[in-house]
């Protein structure tokens, strides 16, 4: 028998949160949580830090909206979870106010002078690198997932246990 | 002394046997065995072969690959213990446990001469069981194309100039059976004229929907020392992972159940059911093992920062992601 088989994704407004049956132990040491459900806690472009690793991290957060812009002096990545998300990118004119020494993203007070170099439009699963000493700005129609590859920073809020299984 | 090996008649079936120091390695039809000094560990062959297919692609990997309860390896990264009954409390408990320790390289050698000989033509052991032929019967031919394919591994992000490819029809990577329903639309990239090799972004979920191997990660994209590596999950991953330190999932799409287990005595811990969205850490002191009743698609996220490696030779690697 032919089986047609269907893929199950979740968004940030329709997810089936899994969990962990314990037999000994504490549920905090798996510090369990959900992207789709972190992002619909918190206000738009709230970046929340779902996974820690030293200072590296893998963020979530609500896009919504236009964001502010931001520049980071290393590469960074961003994952659309679910729906359509835009990318706004401008080569600054100046970038020697960036510490090189200085891990994470940051917001700029407002959108940079330079030369605008683009726009990428996300759909569920695609990916985007965030260059790094690139401005970049986010906008997205209706409530969105985004998820970051990223570095401890100014913008990463850690909420542990508001966001965990305990 | 009674002898309690079990005959296996090489003349019958073609295979050849293996050492590695006080190890011996044999198969016959249905089964691998494992002769040490203290005796004799049997296995079956697809299990063996499916296990020792992903200590040789991981090279050892992080900590303990436990190809079952009893028979394994431990990564010192250079170096590599072998071992019967290390990781197994009544083994221990008993003094029955052996183990041996080897140069990586050396230990790695032996392995792929196993597995290219022990592999038959039709048996590919990255493949979902649906997805292959058996382990099963005498010696007969070889498949070592498919037991040599290495792991996709980004330099900066895949997909960029000069990177490694992502997978299409044209590469040779067709969509899996069970992602027939995955969008393969690329993301819409608006580059203004100058900066075309600036921006760019790719269909995560496309690429790993062509992925023709099952729980082996590759990786897409770097930040510093942060490894973002995906992959898809489909049966049983075929060894019990022993964590060396804290190893984090990304649940993408569809649904893996993951036993754990304490990593010393492989007491029961815990099962975790992670559904699309969810994340999830497994502590430095544990082994896991997952189950995906249909092909899914996870996110292992990596940390390669030597600081990782100095922690775990001074004992101060966390046990845990977070404490909070």
């Amino acid at each position: 028998m032919s089986v047609e088989y269907k893929t199950t994704y979740a968004s940030i407004d329709n997810y089936n949160k899994g969990g962990v049956q314990m037999v000994s132990g504490n549920v905090k040491d798996y510090v369990f949580s959900n992207i789709y459900e972190v992002a619909s806690k918190y206000a738009p472009y709230e970046r929340v830090v779902v996974a820690k690793n030293l200072v590296y991290t893998i963020e979530s957060c609500k896009a919504e909206g236009e964001s502010p812009w931001y520049t980071c002096s290393h590469d960074e990545f961003a994952i659309a979870f679910d729906y359509d998300v835009e990318v706004h990118y401008i080569k600054m004119d100046d970038t020697s106010f960036i510490d090189d020494e200085k891990d994470g993203s940051f917001r700029l007070d407002d959108k940079p002078a330079g030369q605008y170099m683009g726009k990428i439009t996300l759909n569920r699963g695609h990916q985007a690198l965030l260059p790094e000493k690139t401005a970049y700005s986010f906008k997205a129609a209706k409530p969105a997932t985004l998820v970051f590859q990223a570095i401890l920073g100014d913008e990463s809020n850690e909420k542990w246990s508001e966001i965990c299984l305990t | 002394m009674t002898n309690l090996n079990v005959a296996v008649s090489n003349e019958q079936t073609g295979y050849q046997n293996f050492s590695a120091g006080s190890f011996t390695f044999r198969r016959d039809e249905y089964f691998a065995y494992v002769d040490y000094p203290d005796g004799e560990y049997v296995m079956p062959i697809d299990d063996f072969l499916k296990a020792l297919m992903r200590d040789i692609a991981w090279g050892f990997f992080y900590g303990t690959v436990n190809f079952d309860s009893v028979f394994g390896t431990i990564n010192h990264y250079g170096n590599v213990d072998l071992f019967i009954g290390t990781q197994n409390e009544e083994y221990v408990n008993n003094g029955k446990d052996f183990m041996e320790n080897f140069p990586s390289e050396e230990l790695m050698e032996i392995f792929k001469a196993i597995l290219s000989d022990w592999t038959i033509e039709g048996f590919d052991p990255f493949a979902a069981p649906q997805e292959t032929g058996t382990a099963w019967g005498p010696k007969n031919g070889n498949n070592d194309e498919a037991i040599s394919r290495t792991r996709q591994v980004a330099q900066r992000m895949i997909g960029m100039p000069g990177d490694t490819e992502i997978r299409s029809d044209e590469t040779g990577y067709t969509v899996n059976r069970h992602f027939k329903d995955v969008d393969q639309s690329n993301p819409v990239v608006e580059a203004e004229p100058g900066f075309e090799d600036q921006i760019h972004g790719f269909n995560l979920w496309a690429h790993l929907s062509r992925s023709d191997v099952t729980w082996n990660p590759s990786i897409v994209s770097i930040c510093k020392q942060s490894l973002l590596c995906p992959t898809t999950e489909e049966y049983i991953l075929p060894v019990e992972h022993g964590n060396d330190r804290v190893e984090w999932f990304i649940q993408c799409s569809d649904e893996i159940v993951w036993e754990i287990k304490d990593g010393k005595s492989s007491k029961p811990r815990a099962s975790l059911i992670m559904r699309a969205g969810d994340v999830a850490c497994m502590p430095a002191d544990i082994r896991h093992q997952g189950f995906s009743p249909k092909r899914s698609m996870l996110i292992v996220w990596e940390n390669g920062s030597p600081e990782i490696m100095e922690k775990i030779k001074n004992g101060t690697v966390p046990r845990v992601g977070v404490e909070f």
